[in-house]
């Protein structure tokens, strides 16, 4: 349910691999290929560092959309990682769904360290479908409600 | 100049052209087999199109000249597409005099998947006498 | 409780023109922790670091952010700040607000904003660092060139010449690469093979370096310092050691069906084989696909005449596993297919060649001999149309070429259409461009000498169409300065080819996890500050594989990939990562999960005492190898418990930033 509040502004999280994704990033800048300062970028040394845990406290803490980027398949700067985040995200992103959280909140990506542009357009279109969904509603833990 | 600014604006949505990715290698001209029987050259009207030079082209014989075989669309590096440019500017013009021989309501009819829409469009208009 | 330092940069303008760093510097004293927060033009300047040693000494700082530009750009620099005034170099955090703020916000305020939560959520990752202590690992004093092409050659006779040793690795039968197929080179016209054939025997001949040919490298495991690999050398069915080179089968092969890839395949030769008189080493192979005796059983006559004994036709592959502490890819080039640009006539003519078949047909060693007779009937061609830009400078993912300019065509068709003219006065030539591109030394003046002495005919146009007619090929194309359409009857066509990336690069730069763009380019670490490095550590790249390079800028490039080799070699240790997995001993319960995601194998389990609160007991549990580990942090999402953790990327420093960030 989208609560339309014009001050609304959406919270994105963004987990780079320091090798790809973040460097893609880096020259997404260094070409001035803007994107939504919605988005706030988190550096992590590979995709296989990001626990679905982050994500689930990303949005129990009220973000409205996370982005996963990583190494394209097979490029991986430590072989296998993008293989076990495709893995796990899928398995997460099934069950956010079920919680009620849009498939369109989640996504993974893969921008290499020459794809400066794929990384603002990917960014450019996930904001957009962010807008698009509204505010999210803030996962929490209910054994901690009163 | 308005009307200068709004035919080629015109000319660029009909065709979804962007000029600007022209780097003036001259390969549509090179390609092009009607090329002598032109006022105006496939790379002409490229850059003409861009510096908004529309109503030179509509009134030139050269938009019936082109016969459409899209040659210069296909072997553009770029993906230019000049042929589309020249069909634009064609259908402007034609569109210009109302002389659309067929309304657009006729049109399935005569489709055919066989056909390729856009030289049954072209047909329609250029010959329809 | 920390006391935190916060430095926010103006990076001159880069920064300061979109984000108000004052303001940014003044919402950060309002941080819980931070006790100091500034801002300066130029913070990685000596004055700017001089400022962040002063103020750690000054307010007793246990840890600074520094708000900058990417940590991919000064993290290293700043951490040698703070180590310089005393810190854990692992106590500084860096907030990226150029690269990922003001670069790509226009909105003032916006950006602003924006800053101020990259270096909150910095400041929070912060709170929660721990000083860690970097270990170090030994280095293998042996370097692998992959390709033995000019660069790979050059490369390995400048490591050799510093004392280390060196394997070059070549995919064909012999060392030489495309230099060695060229007939002259520009600006300066002398013979390829006069300079490049004494590098091939001076590397032949160098103790330090060993040359193994006719081999791939199939498999590299480790890291900087420590690589593995596997070569696979192919089974030349001739005895390296036994054979003399004195190419007698090669005359007596009654097989003559096999294409002669040296020569561009324009002519055939023998299953067995040499690829040219000067190869090195200077030993026959067979093309087992040809070779009546490999395929029937039947002939056997290169083992009759061969007085060395050096034919063996049960030869194997060879697997060799050798350790390295640096790999060089200096894997080149190939033309580019051009069949599928069917306007241009390849496939349905001889006579519409590549610049690299033109090159072997102006060869003295070529298949002519170096007289230039066309392919197809062996007559002196009287007029020949150059067609430049052949498959280069398409637009992105167009099917027809490349999007890059491929940098060396300009020059060669200048040089060969001089070439043709000195030769054959009688000659027409003509040029089709779309720009000429000269940058470099003598290099405009090389052309004006073609077009203004040599009297060749410059087009400004492109050919659109060439067919072959009555012996002739009708080549149509524009001239866009007279403004007409050209038509002329050529008796040859030399297309400029784009150069693309040999394709074993894409195997290669997965197997070395070095990143490549999207036309199997491989990418430098930084495209001006460290061109030959790969972002890969202990990769380095040397010639075209990292992009169109001549001939001067690729024996450059190979030098300087040499100097950063000797540079890693000349090391006995190597500081490594301290960002590395870590268990938690109270919560690991030996399950091996995490054993089994590890791409190192850093991981192994032992029997230990452990004791915490209400707990004293033997348990199996998991060990992390800090010299192995190279910190992806695969086990650390992997671990049912909760156990593994990564130093520097911990669970509770993201989640600090998630909440930074989401606040």
């Amino acid at each position: 349910m989208p609560v339309t509040n014009s001050e609304w502004k959406p919270k994105i999280v963004a987990f780079c691999c320091n090798w790809c994704s973040y460097a893609g990033a880096d020259l997404a800048g260094s070409g001035r290929l803007s994107y939504p300062a919605d988005i706030k970028i988190i550096r992590v040394p590979c995709s296989c560092r990001v626990n679905p845990m982050f994500i689930l406290r990303a949005f129990e803490r009220g973000a409205d959309g996370v982005i996963l980027c990583g190494c394209h398949p097979g490029d991986c700067h430590y072989t296998s990682g993008n293989y076990f985040a495709r893995r796990r995200m899928t398995m997460l992103f099934s069950m956010l769904d079920y919680l009620g959280i849009e498939r369109e909140r989640t996504r993974v990506e893969w921008v290499s360290a020459a794809e400066g542009a794929k990384f603002s357009k990917t960014m450019n279109e996930f904001a957009e479908a962010i807008a698009k969904l509204g505010e999210n509603r803030k996962l929490g833990d209910i054994r901690c409600k009163k | 100049m308005e009307n200068k600014n709004l035919f080629a604006e015109t000319a660029l949505r009909i065709s979804g052209v962007n000029p600007k990715k022209c780097m003036k290698c001259g390969k549509c001209s090179g390609t092009c087999p009607n090329y002598d029987r032109m006022e105006y050259h496939p790379h002409q009207f490229v850059s003409m199109v861009e510096h908004g030079e529309i109503e030179k082209l509509m009134q030139s014989d050269s938009i019936y000249e082109c016969l459409s075989c899209m040659a210069c669309v296909e072997r553009c590096p770029r993906g230019v597409e000049p042929g589309k440019l020249v069909e634009a500017v064609r259908l402007m013009q034609i569109r210009m005099q109302g002389q659309d021989r067929k309304g657009p309501r006729d049109i399935p009819e005569f489709a055919d998947e066989n056909v390729p829409q856009q030289l049954l469009m072209a047909a329609m208009r250029k010959y329809r006498k | 409780m920390q006391k935190i330092g916060v430095f926010v940069c103006w990076c001159g303008s880069n920064i300061a023109a979109t984000v108000d760093v004052e303001a940014v510097a003044e919402a950060m004293k309002k941080e819980p922790g931070v006790v100091f927060s500034a801002n300066y033009q130029y913070m990685c300047s000596a004055a700017g670091q001089k400022m962040i040693q002063d103020a750690i000494h000054e307010h007793g700082l246990t840890g600074i952010v520094v708000c900058s530009c990417s940590p991919r750009m000064h993290e290293a620099t700043f951490r040698k700040t703070a180590e310089a005034a005393g810190l854990n170099p692992y106590m500084v955090e860096i907030a990226n607000i150029r690269e990922q703020c003001s670069w790509i916000h226009k909105d003032k305020d916006m950006g602003t904003a924006k800053a101020i939560v990259l270096a909150k959520a910095a400041v929070a990752k912060l709170r929660n660092d721990t000083p860690l202590q970097a270990g170090t690992s030994a280095v293998t004093k042996r370097c692998l060139v992959i390709g033995g092409g000019i660069a790979g050659i050059q490369t390995a006779l400048d490591v050799a010449d510093a004392g280390y040793e060196v394997d070059i690795v070549e995919q064909r039968p012999t060392i030489g690469g495309r230099m060695a197929q060229l007939d002259k080179t520009f600006p300066t016209l002398d013979c390829a093979a006069c300079i490049l054939t004494p590098k091939m025997v001076e590397a032949s001949q160098n103790e330090k370096i060993n040359i193994i040919s006719y081999a791939n490298v199939e498999k590299v495991s480790g890291f900087v310092g420590n690589f593995k690999a596997t070569i696979r050398k192919k089974a030349r069915y001739v005895d390296e050691t036994k054979c003399t080179g004195c190419s007698l089968c090669t005359t007596k092969c009654p097989s003559r069906k096999g294409k002669d890839e040296f020569n561009m395949n324009l002519n055939t030769r023998g299953a067995i084989y040499i690829p040219f008189a000067q190869a090195i080493p200077n030993v026959a192979v067979i093309d087992p696909e040809q070779c009546i005796k490999l395929k029937t059983g039947k002939c056997g006559l290169c083992e009759k005449v061969c007085s060395a004994g050096a034919i063996n036709y049960k030869q194997q592959d060879e697997v060799i596993e050798r350790e390295y502490g640096a790999i060089v890819v200096a894997t080149g080039f190939r033309p580019m297919d051009v069949s599928a640009l069917n306007e241009f006539a390849y496939l349905d003519s001889p006579d519409v060649v590549t610049s690299l078949e033109f090159e072997r047909l102006m060869n003295a060693a070529g298949p002519t001999k170096g007289t230039l007779l066309r392919p197809s009937d062996g007559k002196h061609p009287k007029t020949i149309v150059f067609i430049q830009c052949v498959g280069s400078r398409c637009e992105e993912n167009n099917r027809r070429g490349k999007p890059y300019c491929s940098k060396i065509c300009c020059m060669y068709t200048a040089k060969h259409a001089m070439l043709v003219r000195e030769k054959y006065p009688d000659t027409d030539v003509h040029v089709f461009y779309i720009d000429v591109r000269t940058p470099g030394k003598n290099f405009d003046e090389f052309y004006r000498r073609a077009a203004e002495q040599y009297g060749v005919d410059y087009i400004k146009g492109m050919v659109g169409k060439v067919a072959p007619e009555n012996g002739k090929l009708m080549v149509q194309g524009s001239d866009l300065i007279e403004n007409k359409q050209v038509k002329i009857a050529a008796d040859m066509v030399v297309l400029a080819t784009a150069i693309e990336p040999d394709p074993t690069a894409r195997a290669i730069g997965t197997m070395l996890t070095a990143s490549m763009d999207t036309n199997d380019f491989f990418t430098e670490a930084h495209p001006k500050l460290r061109p030959v490095e790969s972002p890969t550590a202990g990769v380095f790249l040397s010639g075209v594989a990292q992009g169109p390079k001549d001939i001067p800028e690729t024996v450059a490039q190979a030098g300087a990939a040499a100097a950063k080799v000797i540079g890693l070699l000349a090391k006995d240790h190597l500081v490594t990562n301290p960002c590395v997995a870590q268990t938690n001993e109270l919560m690991c319960n030996g399950c091996s999960q995490c054993e089994k995601v590890c791409p190192y194998g850093a991981i192994t389990y032992i029997d230990k005492e452990v004791r915490g609160p209400g707990v004293r007991e033997v348990r199996r549990i998991a060990q992390v190898n800090p010299a192995v580990c190279q910190g992806c942090g695969a086990c650390t999402v992997t671990c049912p418990s909760g156990a593994m953790d990564l130093k520097g990327f911990s669970n509770q420093q993201i989640m600090a930033e998630v909440d930074a960030i989401c606040r």
